[in-house]
């Protein structure tokens, strides 16, 4: 019996040694030499300046930036050190008057009539809280609000959300889409 | 429903079957001792293994030795686990700083870990340090995922072998799955998910100003390495809290298509490895297609009522896809509720959607398959161990409906395998329902609800199923992270794991002694389609008997009260 314990526990420290370790540095070595920005992050810079990572959502509380999903990450949301989502059910009151609540500020922001349709991603809460996506209707929805706080013609907004679309991947995986803080950089870009 | 939906779960179909047939020929020729490509590669560190612990690769023992020998590896994993949390504070790699996990908290985890579940009371990014995270947590990802392709390796030799005694050494097919099969798997895995974006580094979180001048701190980490093999092992153990759903574990829809993929590889191939174990590949191919068939119907019921939605929300003047909350906008709807089929299908238990932010029944889907003991497909060996128990048990029916002897393989099965088969079936099952029950009506249960109504008892039946099913998602909602549910769902998940995996050897060890007896006219051909949907029904209708009246009441109510209004 001591002796099938002693086999067990140097059986289990060899597989410490080989997958708790050596494999997660051999993975690491490999990845810092082929991919080194994406294994340190795919972060995103502005004059130098890291302003965050491409993949990761960000708050934009400025209304001359085209608006991030909802977030339940953390307290005031894309708190990139708790994520997670509202894990609201689809019957709970809470959830649904939220909706309402968030569409109705939407249409107040952007201009819109009381019984204009929102896209659906705008006025609900991601997974992981910090999608850095939004829907290119979601985009265009908020093109004529921010033409107009940046001086800029509707349509040069409209073909930067064009430009900044992401199509599916392959032309076949996942869903057209607009990263937020790549459109946003653009957006600074035109307007210096 | 779109086109690009049905084109995108059907392509997942297909590449997986195209990948699980030469994987399953592959295995079958690793745990045969027969020469592979890759021998060249691990043979030598496979001797120095065996040098090192003392292990003779020659002597192979019964079934109770082999039994007594998991038990024993998998208690020492759930000792040094348990500990390391405990004492993270005062080792190396911990750049947060992260004090004492809880005891409670760190009985369920070592439990779910050394399980192959991957339940998470906690928040990664936020409780566990990197050497935690690494040498604790990963090495179980490998350990749990080998210990249930090594059960099912034992099963199939006491299937095939005639009047024989011993099963295997259980340290040699441990060895071998993990040199063989999971660590070159998942090395190739995580370079390939680093390349689309998952990180790998042992920075220490970055803090930074956002482009409107907002603060924001990014965890970091060794993700990728763990990413692999949480996928690979169908562990799904995140390590982030928000598991596959984070930009960081899962950035782009191809990582998300490969991840999918690498859940059910395995689960997929070791029909085929079973096939051509046991000396006749059709054996396995009816097992596979039938896995296939119960698949896609369960993928086209969630997918329906994904996309079907949330009325409720239309009716506040929202356009696209109604049932958002809880998704990301690059995997959409259908990969939403293909990605939730496919980590119930396995006992994987990673997600790229909150479940409990699901439609009712596209919630319901996960659950029954958990309920039905996750064997459409379903964890790495776990799923045809699981499945191999329903074969025995529709082999034992179709024998009472005719009056013989019920054989498979070419040999009879008698009372000491329908005994164990039945044990196998129940243990996950009262657990499930007496835990759920328990949680219903105690103080210490409820309070941990989020969603109040029918859905929060989905939300305590959703976990318990989880826990007995070792699957490892949730309807997250629910405050898991309390002495009860620490405790309540730890004992469920051991229970779950080994109340199986010792009937399931036992099963092995009175089926390797038994004779060969000769093909008559009236044996029963398992290898037909007429087989194929009797075991499909079996499986369906055992599951269906013992949970509906639960399911009633929880999902199926609620999806009533959201058409209602």
């Amino acid at each position: 019996m001591l002796k099938q314990f002693t086999k067990g526990f140097a059986m289990l420290l060899v597989m410490i040694v080989l997958t708790g370790i050596a494999y997660p540095l051999v993975v690491t070595g490999l990845a810092q030499l082929f991919f080194p920005h994406q294994a340190n992050g795919s972060l995103a810079y502005k004059n130098g300046q890291v302003v965050g990572s491409q993949l990761i959502g960000q708050n934009f509380t400025d209304l001359k930036y085209f608006q991030p999903r909802p977030s339940a990450a953390g307290k005031d949301g894309y708190d990139a050190t708790a994520s997670g989502g509202s894990n609201l059910g689809p019957t709970n009151k809470d959830f649904l008057n939220s909706v309402a609540e968030r569409a109705n500020t939407i249409r107040q922001q952007n201009g819109l009539s009381s019984n204009q349709a929102v896209p659906s991603d705008l006025v609900t809460a991601s997974a992981s809280g910090l999608d850095p996506d939004i829907t290119p209707e979601g985009a265009m929805i908020q093109v004529s609000r921010i033409a107009k706080l940046r001086n800029l013609p509707a349509e040069t907004v409209e073909n930067l959300v064009r430009h900044d679309t992401t199509p599916r991947q392959l032309g076949i995986f996942g869903e057209p889409r607009v990263n937020v803080l790549r459109l946003n950089l653009d957006l600074d870009t035109l307007t210096k | 429903m779109s086109t690009m939906d049905i084109v995108q779960i059907l392509l997942y179909v297909v590449i997986l079957t195209f990948l699980a047939v030469p994987l399953g020929r592959y295995m079958a020729r690793v745990f045969s001792g027969e020469k592979t490509w890759t021998d060249p590669l691990f043979r030598p560190l496979e001797r120095l293994i065996y040098r090192l612990t003392g292990t003779d690769e020659q002597t192979e023992t019964g079934w109770k030795q082999y039994a007594g020998a998991l038990l024993i590896f998998n208690f020492c994993g759930f000792i040094v686990l348990f500990f390391l949390q405990l004492l993270q504070k005062y080792l190396p790699l911990n750049p947060q700083g992260f004090g004492a996990v809880s005891p409670d908290l760190a009985f369920n985890t070592a439990a779910s870990f050394v399980t192959n579940t991957n339940w998470q009371a906690y928040a990664g990014e936020s409780t566990m340090s990197y050497l935690v995270q690494m040498a604790g947590l990963t090495v179980q990802n490998f350990v749990s995922a080998a210990t249930g392709i090594v059960v099912v390796v034992a099963l199939t030799r006491g299937l095939a072998r005639k009047s024989a005694s011993t099963i295997g050494n259980f340290w040699v097919d441990l060895t071998r799955s993990i040199l063989w099969v999971l660590l070159p798997l998942s090395i190739i895995g995580a370079l390939v998910l680093t390349q689309q974006g998952v990180i790998q580094n042992f920075s220490t979180y970055l803090h930074l100003t956002t482009l409107d001048g907002g603060k924001q701190t990014l965890a970091m980490g060794p993700v990728a390495s763990q990413e692999a093999i949480k996928m690979f092992g169908t562990n799904g153990g995140g390590f982030f809290n928000a598991n596959s759903t984070h930009p960081f574990e899962n950035p782009t829809p191809i990582t998300n298509f490969l991840e999918m993929l690498f859940i059910l590889l395995i689960p997929a191939a070791l029909p085929f490895t079973f096939g051509r174990m046991v000396g006749n590949p059709k054996q396995g191919r009816v097992i596979f297609v039938t896995m296939l068939i119960l698949f896609l119907i369960f993928v086209g019921a969630a997918y329906s009522s994904e996309i079907y939605g949330n009325p409720n929300v239309t009716a506040l003047g929202i356009s696209g896809p109604s049932a958002m909350e809880g998704k990301e906008v690059r995997f959409g709807i259908a990969n939403s509720a293909l990605f939730a089929t496919i980590t119930t299908a396995a006992s994987c238990g990673a997600v790229n959607a909150m479940h409990d932010s699901l439609t009712p029944l596209g919630g319901m889907i996960p659950m029954l398959q958990m309920m039905l003991g996750e064997v459409v497909f379903g964890g790495v060996g776990a799923g045809l161990y699981g499945m191999l128990i329903f074969v025995i048990l529709t082999v034992f029916i179709v024998g009472l409906m005719v009056g013989r002897t019920p054989e498979y393989l070419g040999k009879k099965i008698e009372s000491w395998e329908i005994k164990m088969a039945t044990i196998a079936i129940l243990v996950p099952a009262v657990t499930i329902l007496i835990g759920s029950a328990l949680a219903s009506v105690t103080k210490a249960g409820t309070s941990s609800i989020l969603n109040s109504g029918p859905h929060g008892l989905s939300e305590i039946l959703y976990a318990f199923t989880s826990a007995g099913a070792n699957n490892g998602s949730a309807f997250a909602g629910l405050n898991a992270n309390t002495p009860f549910y620490n405790i309540a769902l730890g004992i469920a998940i051991l229970l779950g794991r080994f109340g199986i995996i010792l009937p399931v050897l036992a099963i092995a060890g009175g089926m390797v002694k038994k004779k060969a007896v000769p093909e008559g006219p009236g044996t029963f051909q398992t290898t037909g389609i007429l087989f194929g949907a009797l075991l499909a029904g079996i499986v369906i209708i055992v599951s269906a008997l013992t949970f509906f009246p639960a399911l009633a009441l929880g999902p199926i109510v609620e999806h009533l009260i959201m058409i209602g209004k």
